[in-house]
């Protein structure tokens, strides 16, 4: 008979234990089901030793189980304890793989084909994803393994890395150390992955350190080792140990599969969840990570209310003291649900959120109140925040020689949205009106917001096509008269490298760049030849359209690009109507006509674009490039930064590629859209308005913004007990000197100061945003030969010549 | 693309320095002693005197200023122009201090000193324009790392290419690869080069062996005599690149101690004037 429970709990992570908790303290039947043979398998897969952080410390802890920072084995121990000493009801290797049925009858499918009926199920799976398995006969083998913790440990094996993949290629190059490696790639050559990786395994290839079959299926595993298929036929690799990396599956599939939905195909939707945290199908409930809860604690505190919420109980979700905190400022001695319910009837974009969205959206936002006249944020600040007007009003000002000219926003409007688009600078001064109530919101929230919900990606849409037009092509003009070519806009994206039209095509339209950037070619004695760059915020084409002839350069992709594409004919329309369009752009089209020669006749200047756009700098906003011709080695830089940092230098001078004379070092690009940014569950990673991309404390050291960021400048690092000073070093030789590398007592791994393990975490440039007179390494240069350029004036100096 | 520190700031410094050296010029030529000739000891004397030790001091602090990374302030190439510029200014303050008064002293030890130090720098100074360019066109984009890597990995790779080719050639390519140097004491460092080259040595006997070998081995004599041809290359630059690495430090080797010897010899003078005064 199958046995039948009111709850079941699907996933044992921090939010399924504490649900299954809560479920045994309160005598309700229930059943957690665990696929491992231990609890929490994404905690359990941290690093040994890894200090578990307990962010965000404001927020108060709702669980039957504790949880504080500690050291990942105290963290898993006690919730181990803690769940046996609740009785609560767990089975383990328990994959769940389907799941049928409604509210108050489902029917849960197991991986031993076993079925169990529930009333309630709660989703508490996390983002991990199941690792990808070989799906060959003998994918079980005992010596097939699918994670690497420690290469080392392995000596005078023949290992079968299979996946070519950026985790498949680090663990192949750990191993060669002390073991013969074959790795098995199945296209015809190493695609996507970074650059550092790239590099090293070609060359490991090339020298023969490694063996890479390329073109190759796995078909099976034998006794003593992998068989495989390849053009050439099957073979078998005889092998100690295969690896296999082949990445993750993500969970949403299996989700969806139960009939949940996500509103976009984007990896940063979320489910569309209720208050109490309920899909769309009645009965079936998401929390933690998969529910858009990152970090541990959260996941604890919504176990805890899904299960009061199954039973009908009434209770203030946790984080209510939070929102109590944030709304503070909002006059009028209001609860929070009528703050809510108010900030949904005055801001129109937010009405399509539910109570859940919007609770989470307010957490990350602040409530501002500004008076009349106080600025908001000004042209050329980096930031890259969204703000929503509750109430009054603001003033942008759209011209920057003359402060007067402005367009007024009022209640239930919105702007910054610029700013998030592009990644580059503000391109207007913000003023508050009047006496206002405004939200501000970061960026990652806005775009999971985005990405979340269909109603606020078409508002966002719509309203920024026409204000980017007004801004970068048609200043001034109402929008009622841009109609016509606004209609015609589609927002089209290409992948880094795609053409977005090609010389000597017939040109029937413009592009306006909204994201990233493009390289500017021309055909030279038969190869293409970059002549410029055009960033975001820039149009390209109207060369074309003004002229009436073929397009006369080809227009490539520098990184990924957004670029809304303008019809020609409604927009020739705008400039037959409107003089002032007209001259600015035919002025446009005049200097592009003469950079086009200056830069055709300098063809180096070509060369060393290229080279920089390959290095990055086409989606950089700040950079540091060394001249070579300048450098006398004596690495005064990274002394510099180390000194600066916490004794970990953030940059390294050697390391990266050289042009001529330019060397551009591994260090932060602060890109406009930092792929570190991506996957911080904290939400750590920052950008202030200089620009500069930085790290708060608030930082768990989880490594994925170091995964994420393809030019390798981001490391793990405790912080080193403080050093004496120079002096001291120089008269008593007390500790290491100035910029030498530290470790032992002054190490970072030193428990000099004694108390707990130091946590490590992510550390990069952050431009010396807290050192007198700014970035360390330029102004440690003796010779100036290490520079912070922008990239986008950087070309321009380029192309007129050195 | 951006300019020297010679160049730095529109020459700045340079002015500065002009400046300095143009008063200590004006005043020495107008100044008359109360009595004999000018010397150390008139009003001048001692106001050019106090005022070139005071330069030295500044001139030292240099080295403390440089490793005060979290320092505000002017940048450190300010200071670096500012140091070469007035650094050279001395010469002439101190020259006009003494009056051209030299003798077998303690004063004109501090002053020999100043001008070793003085000198040192003009070189230091030389390499530092001269030899960043060398080194870049000579690296081809490679790390030295990365030379010794590759280097290694020919070694190993003309290894594998002797075994077919007998005894003899094995036992001179291993020769070869045991006693190649890079680097080594400061005179070999300096040099750039190494007359007694083991693998050059190694390539010169594989070409005279080639010459005898049966034409089965032709092939991989061949392929033997490629690899060592490479490594030389790659020695050859590794070598040249420790050579400017040599050059860019090692004048602060005298520089710097002869600053302290300087300092010393500069104290002493200093007492020894009021003493037999
Ligand atoms: C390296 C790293 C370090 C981190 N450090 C911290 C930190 O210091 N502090 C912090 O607050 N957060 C940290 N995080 C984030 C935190 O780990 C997650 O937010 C949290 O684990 C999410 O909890 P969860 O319960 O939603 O899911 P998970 O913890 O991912 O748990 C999901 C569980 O479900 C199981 N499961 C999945 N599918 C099935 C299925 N079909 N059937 C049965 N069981 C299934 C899995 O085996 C797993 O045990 C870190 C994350 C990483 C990757
Ligand atoms: C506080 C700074 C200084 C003071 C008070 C000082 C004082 C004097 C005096 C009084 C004399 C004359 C001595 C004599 O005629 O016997 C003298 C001479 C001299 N000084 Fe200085 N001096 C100073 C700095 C320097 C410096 C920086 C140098 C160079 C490094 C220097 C080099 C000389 C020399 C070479 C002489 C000539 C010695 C001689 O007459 O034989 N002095 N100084
Ligand atoms: C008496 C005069 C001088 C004194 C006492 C002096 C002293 C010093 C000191 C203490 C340093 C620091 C070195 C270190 O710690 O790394 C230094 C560096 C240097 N000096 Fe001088 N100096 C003098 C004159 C000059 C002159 C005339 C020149 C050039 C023409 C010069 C060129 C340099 C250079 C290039 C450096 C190296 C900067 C660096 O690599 O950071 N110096 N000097
Ligand atoms: S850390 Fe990497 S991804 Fe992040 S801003 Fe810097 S270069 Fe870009
Ligand atoms: S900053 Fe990096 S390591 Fe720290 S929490 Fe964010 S993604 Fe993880």
């Amino acid at each position: 008979m199958t046995e039948r429970v009111k709850i079941a709990i699907v996933g044992s992570g921090p939010a399924g234990l504490s649900a299954a908790g809560r479920a045994a303290a309160s005598g309700v039947s229930h059943v957690l089901l665990e696929q491992r043979d231990h609890i929490s398998d994404t905690i359990y897969k941290y690093q040994k030793g890894k200090l578990v952080m307990a962010t965000p410390d404001i927020l108060p802890l709702r669980s039957e189980l504790s949880f504080q920072i500690g050291i990942r084995e105290e963290v898993l121990g006690n919730w181990e304890k803690q769940i046996n000493g609740l009785k609560a009801n767990i089975r383990y290797n328990s994959e769940v793989v389907a799941i049928t049925g409604e509210k108050g009858n489902f029917t849960l499918k197991l991986s031993d084909g076993t079925t169990l009926n529930a009333e309630f199920v709660v989703f508490a799976i996390g983002l991990q994803g199941n690792i990808r398995l070989l799906g060959v006969p003998g994918q079980d083998r005992e010596w097939v393994q699918y994670q690497l913790n420690d290469p080392d440990e392995y000596s005078d094996e023949t290992i079968v890395v299979v996946g070519a993949g950026d985790a498949g290629i680090e663990n192949a190059l750990a191993l060669t150390k002390q073991n013969t490696v074959v790795i098995l790639n199945r296209g015809s050559e190493f695609a996507r992955i970074k650059q550092g990786n790239l590099t090293a395994i070609t060359a490991a290839i090339e020298k023969n350190q490694i063996e890479c079959i390329y073109s190759a299926d796995t078909v099976r595993v034998d006794d003593d080792g992998i068989v495989v298929k390849t053009p050439q036929g099957e073979t078998k690799v005889k092998c100690d140990r295969i690896i296999a990396r082949l990445g993750a599956l993500p969970p949403r599939k299996f989700v969806e599969s139960c009939g949940i939905k996500f509103p976009y195909s984007d990896p940063s939707s979320l489910p569309e969840l209720s208050g109490q945290y309920e899909s769309n199908v009645p009965g079936l409930y998401v929390i933690g990570a998969l529910a858009g809860y990152p970090l541990i604690k959260q996941a604890m505190n919504q176990g805890y209310e899904v299960i009061e919420y199954i039973q009908g109980n009434q209770l203030k979700p946790a984080d209510e003291p939070l929102l109590e905190q944030k709304f503070a400022n909002i006059p009028g001695n209001r609860s929070v649900s009528e703050i809510l319910a108010m900030l949904q009837e005055s801001v129109p974009l937010l009405s399509g959120l539910t109570t859940l969205q919007l609770r989470e959206f307010l957490l990350d936002s602040n409530v501002h109140a500004p008076r009349g006249g106080d600025v908001i944020f000004e042209r050329n600040d980096y930031t890259n925040s969204f703000y929503s007007i509750v109430d009054g009003g603001v003033n942008i000002q759209i011209d920057p020689e003359d402060e007067t000219k402005v367009v007024s926003l009022g209640q239930g409007e919105f702007f910054g949205e610029m700013g998030l688009l592009s990644g580059r600078r503000r391109t207007a001064t913000v003023m508050a009106s009047k006496p206002s109530l405004l939200i501000e919101t970061p960026r990652r929230s806005m775009i999971k917001l985005i990405n979340s919900v269909e109603a606020v990606k078409r508002v966002m849409d719509e309203v920024a096509v026409g204000r980017q037009i007004q801004t970068y092509i048609a200043p001034g003009i109402p929008l009622q008269d841009l109609q016509d070519l606004i209609r015609t806009v589609k927002v089209e994206k290409f992948e880094q490298g795609a053409v977005l039209f090609r010389e000597g095509e017939a040109g029937d339209c413009l592009y306006l760049i909204q994201r990233g950037s493009v390289t500017v070619s021309r055909e030279v004695s038969g190869k293409e030849a970059v002549i410029s760059y055009v960033a975001a915020g820039n149009y390209v084409g109207e060369m074309a359209l003004i002229s009436n002839a073929p397009r006369s350069a080809t227009i490539r992709a520098a990184v990924a690009v957004e670029a809304l594409r303008l019809d020609g004919v409604p927009f020739q329309a705008l400039m037959g109507r409107n003089e002032a369009v007209r001259r600015t752009i035919e002025a446009r089209y005049r200097g592009r006509m003469l950079e086009n020669i200056e830069t055709t006749e300098q063809p180096e200047a070509g060369g060393i674009i290229q080279f920089l756009i390959e290095q990055g700098l086409g989606e950089a906003t700040d950079v540091l490039l060394i001249d070579e011709a300048l450098c006398v080695r004596c690495d005064n830089c990274e002394k510099a930064c180390a000194e600066t940092h916490q004794g970990t230098s953030r940059l390294n001078r050697e390391a990266g590629p050289t042009y001529q004379t330019i060397h551009v070092p591994t260090s932060c690009r602060h890109c406009e859209h930092p792929h570190c940014m991506v996957d911080c569950p904290p939400d750590a990673l920052r950008r202030n308005a200089n620009g500069e991309v930085y790290i708060t404390d608030s930082c768990i050291g989880c490594g994925n913004c170091e995964r994420n960021c393809p030019y390798g400048v981001i490391h793990m690092a405790a912080k080193p007990p403080k050093k004496p000073g120079l002096l001291q070093w120089l008269l008593f030789g007390r500790g290491p000197g100035p910029g030498q590398a530290v470790s032992g007592k002054w190490g970072p791994d030193s428990n000099k100061e004694g108390g707990a393990p130091k946590p490590k975490k992510a550390v990069k440039c952050d431009m010396c945003k807290d050192v007198l007179g700014g970035p360390a390494c330029v102004r440690a240069c003796p010779t100036g030969a290490a520079l912070r350029v922008e990239p986008s004036e950087f070309f321009r100096v380029v192309s007129q010549g050195l | 693309m951006h300019q020297s520190i010679l160049v730095f700031r529109n020459f700045r410094y340079l002015k500065w320095a002009l400046s300095v050296a143009a008063v200590s010029i004006l005043l020495y030529v107008v100044h008359e002693p109360e009595y004999g000739l000018p010397n150390g000891g008139t009003l001048l004397g001692y106001v050019l005197g106090t005022f070139g030790a005071l330069l030295i001091l500044w001139l030292m602090w240099f080295g403390i200023r440089k490793r005060r990374y979290g320092a505000g302030g002017a940048p450190v190439e300010d200071w670096l122009s500012a140091h070469i510029y007035l650094g050279l200014t001395l010469i002439v303050v101190a020259t006009l201090h003494t009056g051209f008064q030299f003798g077998w002293n303690v004063h004109t030890l501090a002053y020999g000193l100043m001008m070793i130090v003085i000198l040192s720098g003009v070189f230091g100074l030389f390499a530092y324009l001269r030899v960043p360019e060398l080194m870049t066109n000579n690296r081809r984009g490679m790390t030295l790392v990365q030379m010794m890597r590759e280097i290694s990995d020919l070694d190993t790779a003309c290894r594998e290419a002797a075994l077919s080719l007998g005894d003899e050639i094995n036992r001179i390519v291993l020769k070869a690869s045991q006693n190649t140097r890079i680097g080594g004491n400061i005179r070999r460092q300096l040099s750039g080069d190494d007359p007694e080259c083991a693998t050059s040595e190694a390539s010169r006997a594989v070409r005279h062996l080639a010459d005898h070998a049966p034409p089965s081995q032709a092939e991989g004599f061949r392929a033997l005599m490629g690899l060592l041809a490479r490594k030389e290359e790659l020695l050859s630059r590794a070598r040249r690149d420790v050579r400017y690495k040599a050059l860019l430090d090692i004048w602060l080797f005298f520089h710097v101690p002869l600053s302290f010897a300087l300092l010393g010899a500069l104290i002493a003078h200093i007492v020894s004037v009021f003493f037999y005064w």
